[in-house]
């Protein structure tokens, strides 16, 4: 009943371009790949939605085109805004760049961001500061604490140019951060992990664009719950995160309000009964 | 040690019998009987009618069960009930025979989850170790994987189930609830290849019915394809014809219905269910629970799990559709580990969460 999975063949051009397309991830819904855009120096991100075989073909098409139109709309309007998330290069929602014709998947090539996830950052950090910060005095643990309370502000404010811009993200968490490398780096202090660079956000998989508290509120909250699971030690700095989200926007207080009503709720019912 | 099991949340009473050897070899069915109560075509069951109906059949059906599997009362060591979640009128009314019967035996109760039955059965049959469950039956929609001694849910409807999408547009189309509406919308969409635009709600992991079935009973009332006149036609005519509308834009026919309505629907359960296969990392996928029988849901699955490079298990109709022995193996497996319901606690209840149960005999 097993056979062995091997990805789904890459639709015409990124069939035969050198150096060949790389995987980098392999979600339910789509495949990342590194490549690269119209000359071998320019790396560009590939995202490729496969046809999904078990549906019916009409059925396979409408979902996948609606979808990968949609993200790419939410994205060049971000663009247009002035939010940071990779620039759309190209894309192609019918499916004709197959071998044979009827590949039926879509695919978006993206502006490649260079820089770590702040996952990774948040991460690195967590663990060199659960190795060294008995060995820190007070100033420099505030030191540390004050560095990653400017990261979240800045991913506050990026949040805020997001939803101001009437676009929210759907899947909000840090995974789905990026920090652009900047081309002068700076002292990364005594944990080598910098925190400096443009917040970027990435995946607009599941975006829409709409402008009611509801959808922010619960944006942010898809985002605090999953810092709570995955960043236990920078949770408590969340609130920076929250402080730089207020003071980008206007309606950012009622959204904030919002989030109240959305956490005494939950996002589903309890899963433990 | 040998259990009964009693299940009756639904329009099903059914008693199983199951064998769990002492020297720890593969539990053995001794006993599975069943009755279904069917209304008539367009109606659907109601609590009180069923309720009568499991009153006059459940004690035809413990004798039956206990004579086909050649055990006496003295045999028997627990009796195990399901106390939800269901209609609460016939789920009392198989919980009042099993109080009975263990009084009357002087034998302990096990209260069972009806879900954890379903997927502990499942397990037993196809042997999945550790897989994610697809529960889809007329009351419960979910995507299920185990953690630390819970079923947690991963996704579920939220609203209406999908197998009750599929029975109250059976209704509407006046097709026959015997043997199961869900069957007979199977065998009519066979006979179209035609998809008619239907909307598709998938939200993350969770998804809604309601919408598609106002939007679908929307389109068999302005075809004028509903009501017992049109099933009358339909049953009349060549039941082996291409039952599919020629014109692409022109009046669909009620196969071309059912074919749409099921690939939507079906559609969206692997969907959320390639997700949370995605989300745990896990390659394995079981189906359970009535609307499980589908082939074509069965199929569907079959593919996807194919891409991922995974495996699908999936039970026939003897394990898929509410069982006595499901409730049995469930019960078993708590009973072998202590649990067991005192009389005061065999309360049943219509909401009873998957994920509230302790799975205490799972340790991995």
């Amino acid at each position: 009943m097993t056979d062995e999975y091997k990805p789904p063949a890459l639709p015409s051009p990124f069939s035969n371009t050198s150096p060949a397309p790389v995987l980098l991830t392999q979600g339910a819904e789509a495949h990342v790949y590194k490549t690269v855009s119209l000359d071998p120096s320019i790396p560009a991100a590939l995202k490729i939605r496969p046809s999904k075989p078990y549906r019916h073909p009409i059925l396979d098409r409408r979902l996948t085109r609606q979808r990968i139109i949609q993200e790419a709309r939410c994205m060049v309007k971000l663009v247009r805004e002035g939010v940071s998330v990779p620039a759309v290069l190209s894309m192609d929602w019918e499916g004709q760049g197959g071998e044979n014709g009827g590949w039926g998947g879509a695919w978006l090539l993206m502006e490649w961001i260079d820089g770590p996830v702040v996952r990774i950052v948040l991460e690195q950090w967590e663990a060199w500061m659960k190795k060294n910060s008995a060995s820190l005095d007070q100033s420099q643990l505030e030191q540390e604490e004050e560095r990653v309370r400017g990261l979240l502000r800045r991913v506050g404010h990026a949040l805020g140019g997001l939803h101001k811009a009437g676009v929210v993200h759907g899947d909000l968490t840090t995974s789905n951060l990026m920090l652009r490398s900047p081309s002068t780096s700076s002292d990364p202090g005594p944990t080598g992990v910098s925190m400096e660079g443009e917040v970027v956000l990435i995946d607009f998989g599941l975006a829409s664009q709409t402008a009611q508290d509801e959808d922010r509120a619960v944006d942010l909250y898809v985002l605090e719950r999953a810092m709570g699971s995955t960043h236990p030690r920078s949770e408590p700095l969340f609130e920076a995160l929250m402080q730089g989200y207020r003071e980008s926007y206007k309606g950012a207080t009622s959204a904030l309000k919002r989030l109240a009503d959305v956490r005494l709720r939950g996002r589903k019912r309890s899963m433990l009964g | 040690m040998i259990g009964i099991g009693m299940e009756g949340s639904a329009n099903k009473v059914a008693i199983g019998i199951m064998l769990h050897p002492d020297d720890g070899s593969e539990a053995k069915v001794l006993a599975n009987v069943r009755h279904t109560y069917n209304a008539p075509p367009g109606e659907g069951f109601l609590p009180k009618d069923t309720a009568r109906h499991h009153r006059a059949w459940v004690v035809k059906l413990v004798k039956k069960a206990l004579k086909e599997a050649k055990v006496t009362v003295d045999d028997v060591d627990c009796i195990c009930f399901t106390q939800g979640p269901g209609m609460g009128a016939p789920l009392q009314s198989v919980a009042i025979a099993a109080r009975m019967l263990s009084l009357l035996w002087g034998k302990k109760l096990v209260g069972v989850n009806h879900c954890v039955g379903h997927i502990e059965m499942g397990r037993l049959i196809t042997g999945a170790t550790n897989p994610v469950v697809l529960y889809v039956s007329g009351g419960n929609t979910q995507v299920i994987a185990y953690s630390s001694q819970r079923y947690r849910i991963f996704g579920e409807t939220l609203d209406i189930a999908v197998g009750n999408c599929l029975d109250r547009f059976a209704r509407t189309l006046h097709i026959p609830n015997d043997p199961a509406p869900g069957y007979n919308i199977e065998q009519l969409a066979k006979k179209s290849k035609r998809l008619v635009d239907l909307p598709y709600v998938v939200k993350g992991m969770d998804c809604s019915f309601s919408g598609i079935l106002a939007a679908i009973d929307g389109l068999a009332a302005s075809w004028g394809l509903g009501g017992p006149e049109q099933a009358k036609a339909d049953a009349e005519s060549d039941s082996n014809a291409e039952h599919t509308s020629e014109d692409p834009d022109g009046k669909p026919t009620r196969a071309d219905l059912c074919f749409s309505l099921q690939e939507t629907v079906y559609a969206m359960l692997v969907e959320i269910t390639e997700r949370a296969m995605a989300h745990v990392g896990s390659k394995e996928v079981l189906i359970v629970g009535g609307v499980g029988c589908n082939e074509r849901l069965q199929e569907m699955m079959a593919i996807m799990a194919r891409d991922r490079g995974g495996s699908i298990f999936a039970t026939d109709e003897r394990f898929c559709i509410d069982n006595g022995i499901m409730i049995a193996q469930a019960g078993m497996l708590s009973y072998k580990t202590g649990l067991t319901t005192p009389l005061k606690e065999t309360a049943c209840t219509q909401r009873f969460r998957t994920d509230s149960v302790w799975v205490k005999w799972r340790d991995d």
